[in-house]
């Protein structure tokens, strides 16, 4: 296959999904989706229901992705989950603290917690000082977060993003202080952690469901489905493939 | 204007998303430039917004030891070692540019940059390795108890496995059953493989429809509704 097939297939494959995600955004925008449950996302939600009543905070971190790499997508999933339980928990006494290992990622942090913020709570000032950039190496950044989970009354941990294996000493700074994780990264390393140290770890793909499972907008579930469909034609190509090979013909 | 804001920004955003996406897949005179352009641009609003980070990481530092929070003296710890840090890599920098003509002045910054990097930031990261491949098998243990699964079970088997076999190999030598187990085809190439490509298939799908919701303005990570 030529550089010029794979680019032409390329944006085929781009166009393809890009028109479905913008059908079923409108299709779902009448009609919602319902998804099998994933139970750290139920946990997300009863913990940001909780922490306006008991006066504890949330915790959501989102790794040190460089937004200029394929990893920043991890990232902006984490940002959605910032945008949604911002609006839920900005009106507690202790509004939600962000972290984050990247200068840029930390702007955008900064920017997606303060409207969510203003889209409910336009009397009280935002305090810029909630979304902290805490390193800018790995484990510089792990290391600065290690105190804001023991010191600021967290009741809940959001890490969403990309961690790699350091991600494990946040586990366990979290669980000194008998606080629950929720956790996903895109890095395989950082999943083999994340699933020998939390309790409902998130593998693979279901880190880019966060959106769709707390309920960040229509769009967030058509994209879900767009996966499915893309991964079935994925499944199909593979499985074609062999044949073809076994064949003789590839 | 507040309306407004949110509409340029989303024009902005989208326009240079499809720009780059398509000089990346199509080679069209002009777009790769452009491409480049847009590049560089994040490449210097990344480094502003390093110092703006490095403000915000002083700023709440500067808050907690002012508050007298839990953990103020290791507030007092970072800031001192921040200002130290730019005072002993930025002035002589300057000075070497703005004042002096003197190559010596780059010797300085190098040896304290070493002393900074060689003396101080490695051996820390080092250490902090050190306690995370201890919590590593502190929390497989505790796995043993708080999971009796069958994911959980194969999970720790195959780490045992690659452990022995494979990763402490200089330390004990070829252990004969583990070491070819985890070094077989089977493990390697058809199990291991195999489930690393379909993992990380399912995160570039993500990737994909994640980019694409920015790019449709379903997305915002710039600010507005």
């Amino acid at each position: 296959m030529t550089s010029q097939t794979a680019g032409m297939l390329g944006i085929g494959i781009v166009i393809f999904a890009g028109l479905f995600l913008a059908l079923l955004t409108l299709l779902y925008r009448r009609s919602p989706l319902y998804f099998r449950n994933i139970l750290a996302y139920m946990r997300v939600r009863r913990a940001a229901s909780r922490v306006v009543e008991d006066g504890t905070r949330l915790h959501i971190s989102i790794g040190s992705a460089n937004l200029l790499t394929p990893s920043a997508a991890s990232a902006l999933a984490g940002l959605a989950i910032i945008r949604h339980l911002g609006e839920v928990t900005s009106l507690s006494d202790h509004p939600p603290v962000t972290t984050t290992g990247s200068a840029t990622l930390n702007l955008l942090a900064q920017d997606t917690l303060r409207t969510a913020h203003e889209a409910v709570a336009t009397e009280q000032a935002f305090d810029m000082k909630n979304a902290r950039l805490t390193g800018l190496t790995p484990l510089s950044y792990v290391a600065g977060v290690m105190p804001s989970i023991r010191d600021e009354k967290i009741s809940t941990n959001v890490l969403i993003g990309n961690f790699g294996p350091e991600v494990g000493l946040l586990t366990e700074a979290a669980d000194r202080q008998k606080t629950p994780v929720i956790a996903a990264s895109d890095s395989l390393p950082a999943q083999a952690v994340l699933y020998a140290t939390t309790q409902e770890p998130l593998i693979g793909e279901e880190l880019f469901a966060a959106g769709a499972y707390t309920q960040a907008g229509p769009g967030h579930a058509a994209s879900l489905l767009v996966q499915d469909i893309l991964r079935w034609f994925i499944i199909l190509a593979l499985i074609g493939g062999a044949v073809l090979k076994m064949a003789g013909l590839l | 204007m507040r309306r407004i804001f949110p509409i340029i920004n989303a024009v902005i955003a989208i326009g240079a998303g499809l720009s780059v996406l398509i000089g990346y897949f199509v080679d069209v005179r002009g777009m790769t430039e452009f491409r480049l352009l847009l590049f560089q641009w994040a490449v210097v609003v990344g480094g502003v917004a390093v110092l703006v980070g490095v403000w915000n990481l002083f700023s709440v530092h500067l808050q907690k030891i002012r508050a007298k929070q839990p953990g103020s003296i290791y507030s007092l710890i970072l800031l001192f070692f921040l200002l130290l840090t730019l005072f002993l890599l930025i002035f002589p920098l300057l000075l070497q540019n703005l004042v002096s003509d003197d190559p010596t002045q780059a010797n300085t910054v190098s040896a304290a940059n070493a002393i900074l990097l060689d003396g101080i930031i490695i051996p820390v990261e080092v250490s902090l390795m050190a306690v995370l491949s201890v919590t590593l098998i502190v929390a497989a243990i505790r796995m043993l108890r708080t999971r009796t699964d069958l994911p959980a079970i194969l999970f720790l088997a195959t780490a045992f496995v690659a452990l022995l076999g494979i990763g402490l190999r200089s330390f004990l030598g070829q252990i004969p059953v583990l070491s070819d187990l985890a070094q077989s085809q089977l493990v390697m190439n058809i199990l291991a493989l195999g489930g690393a490509r379909g993992i990380l298939i399912g995160v570039a799908l993500g990737t994909l429809t994640t980019g694409l919701r920015i790019l449709l303005g379903i997305d915002r990570p710039y600010g507005g509704e």
